[in-house]
């Protein structure tokens, strides 16, 4: 069966500094994937490799069989390949609804238009705030970022991806930050992700992590260092060593 | 920069919230609303009001549209530039040129030609400028105006060089309307039809999904690209507009004035009007307006009181502007229109 997205070999160096190295990984169709590992482990530039931020050093990425590792960002995403930040990249000037709105725009192919008012755009308006409703954000879709909470920019980060209907989804830390009375907002919108899409989450949070994922690769100074279900996770004495002992503390 | 986007002002829609509130207001947001008459219903005034200063009115209309090709690019779409007056001098002398070597002489096409020639300029220059952002941008508009500027002046066969061209035969509107070398009637209505036209025009792009991106652009270029934006070729475009329309400005300058010289090319051209759209509150649409009036009627009365030291006025005002007004004169106006009960709604 093909992936969705697979890399082979996938390697990226920064002068001396080789940040990742030698991956192979394959996201399957439906998949919830989890990515851990340490701080400064790669996990980050990874997911640059993936959506064409950065251009590897050797290796290949594939998209449903194809050839990706050259095709540029804004044409990865038209294959269905987006992700959220790690830090929000909101449009801070702008409401709620704007912000959405700018992503499912592009996806319909309304954005070029020059001539007719986007408030004309009906289709486009409903769809957004659909997803607002569902993120419950519905309520704020008129303030601008800075007016809301760090909570709600977070879902905004996640409704403006979402505006995509991506195949490929990649979550950086989708709730750091956020208050744990709200992160449950975030889970459940991740868990209402159609079957379909390919979600790869990359988080600190281990209860984040073994709720969701059904498989976790476990990444170590750019390295794939281990790879297996929850369980076989949990249970690896040496990721044990390596990760979850420092990160269960802090 | 954080000017908000789009200053629709209330819509009279009833204060409720949520759902539909924020919905109706993007969906209303191109309506016309009563105020924006007001500018057309003074210039109109002004025609009647004042028919000695209509020299000066004609200037002040030129400079409104030169001011709203730079918002377009810059207060809409984030584009850093300090080299507008590359265009407006394009515009200018493509005129100058085809009228004083007896090529061209007809104004209205002439606009077009002049709007071509700024363009295409403009789309070159952007091609490469714009992999650039912030001051090594600001720094390449100044070059590409410089380059101009000095070409103009080598080329004095074509270009009069550092005297210009004067006395440019221009034919009558609509090979009816003369244009008056002592009132300036024609100037100024012509000015103000054409005017009309590109604002509408303007007014149509930024309302529009491609307006909405670049204003997505500018708030935040690389959530652009991760949503799949062509995010150089949405600027590359918009620069070249913004550029057809200061060459449309540029060559308003030159037909109004039967002249053109290098001080249409130059820094000092450049950087008034964006003190113009500054002033008046740039990425607003109307800021140019406010901008170039107060500009204008300070300039004109602060030289008369104080010929020597009027920029101190104006150099003063700009301080206070960029340092608690970052939304210029329009942008204190909102404020004030806000500030009254009413909580920042969905305005």
């Amino acid at each position: 069966m093909t992936a969705l997205l697979e890399t082979r070999a996938l390697s990226k160096s920064f002068g001396a500094l080789r940040a990742t190295r030698d991956v192979s990984f394959r996201l399957e169709p439906g998949a919830r994937h989890a990515l851990i590992g340490p701080n400064g482990a790669g996990k980050t530039t990874f997911i640059n490799l993936l959506t064409g931020v950065l251009t590897p050093s050797a290796g290949t990425v594939l998209f449903k069989g194809a050839d990706i590792t050259r095709v540029a960002q804004a044409e990865r995403v038209k294959l269905g390949i987006a992700r959220t930040f790690q830090i929000n990249r909101l449009f801070r000037g702008l409401s709620v609804l704007d912000n959405v709105y700018m992503s499912i725009a592009e996806r319909v192919g309304a954005a070029p238009n020059m001539l007719t008012p986007a408030g004309r755009r009906r289709d486009v308006i409903d769809e957004a705030m659909d997803l607002l409703t569902r993120l419950k954000l519905a309520d704020i879709a008129h303030k601008t970022i800075p007016e809301l909470p760090y909570g709600r920019q977070r879902l905004v980060e996640l409704a403006i991806t979402l505006g995509l209907k991506p195949e490929v989804l990649l979550l950086d830390e989708p709730a750091a930050g956020v208050p744990s009375a709200e992160s449950h907002i975030i889970l459940d919108a991740i868990d209402a992700l159609p079957k379909s899409i390919g979600v790869l989450i990359i988080d600190h949070d281990m209860d984040l992590v073994f709720r969701f994922a059904q498989t976790i690769t476990v990444l170590v100074r750019g390295a794939v260092f281990a790879e297996g279900t929850p369980k076989e996770i949990g249970a690896n004495p040496d990721v044990r060593s390596v990760y979850l002992g420092q990160a269960t503390h802090g | 920069m954080s000017t908000p986007a789009n200053t629709g002002t209330a819509t009279n829609a009833a204060p409720g919230v949520g759902l539909s509130a924020a919905a109706r207001e993007l969906a209303e947001r191109h309506r016309l609303r009563w105020w924006e008459a007001l500018p057309w219903l003074l210039a109109i005034g002004f025609y009647f009001a004042f028919p000695r200063y209509l020299g000066f009115g004609t200037e002040m209309l030129i400079t409104i549209l030169f001011a709203i090709s730079l918002d377009l690019a810059l207060g809409y779409a984030g584009i850093v530039t300090l080299g507008h007056a590359a265009f407006f001098g394009a515009g200018a002398y493509t005129v100058g040129m085809l009228a004083k070597h007896g090529i061209w002489t007809e104004p209205i096409t002439g606009l077009l030609l002049a709007a071509a020639v700024a363009g295409l300029i403009g789309l070159a220059s952007g091609l490469v400028l714009l992999r650039t952002t912030g001051l090594t941008l600001l720094m390449l508009t100044i070059c590409t105006m410089g380059l101009l500027e000095e070409s103009a002046n080598m080329a004095a066969e074509y270009t009069g060089g550092f005297d210009g061209l004067d006395s440019l035969p221009i034919q009558p509107v609509f090979g009816v309307f003369e244009f008056d070398v002592l009132y300036s009637t024609t100037q100024y209505l012509y000015v103000l039809a054409v005017l009309v036209i590109c604002f509408v025009f303007v007014r149509t792009l930024v309302y529009s999904p491609f307006g909405h991106s670049l204003t997505g652009i500018r708030e935040n270029t690389l959530r652009m690209h991760a949503v799949g934006a062509p995010v150089r070729t949405r600027l590359v475009v918009c620069y070249t507009i913004s550029a057809a329309l200061a060459g449309i400005a540029g060559a308003l300058w030159a037909q109004a004035n039967a002249y053109v010289n290098l001080s249409v090319l130059g820094i000092d051209r450049a950087a008034t009007v964006l003190i113009v759209l500054v002033l008046g509150g740039y990425g607003r649409l109307y800021g140019a307006f406010v901008g170039a009036v107060v500009y204008m009627v300070l300039a004109h009365f602060l030289s008369r009181l104080y010929p020597s030291a009027w920029q101190l006025g104006l150099g003063l005002m700009l301080v206070v502007i960029a340092l608690f007004a970052r939304g210029g004169v329009l942008g204190i106006g909102a404020a004030l229109w806000h500030g009254r009960g009413k909580e920042r709604g969905p305005s």
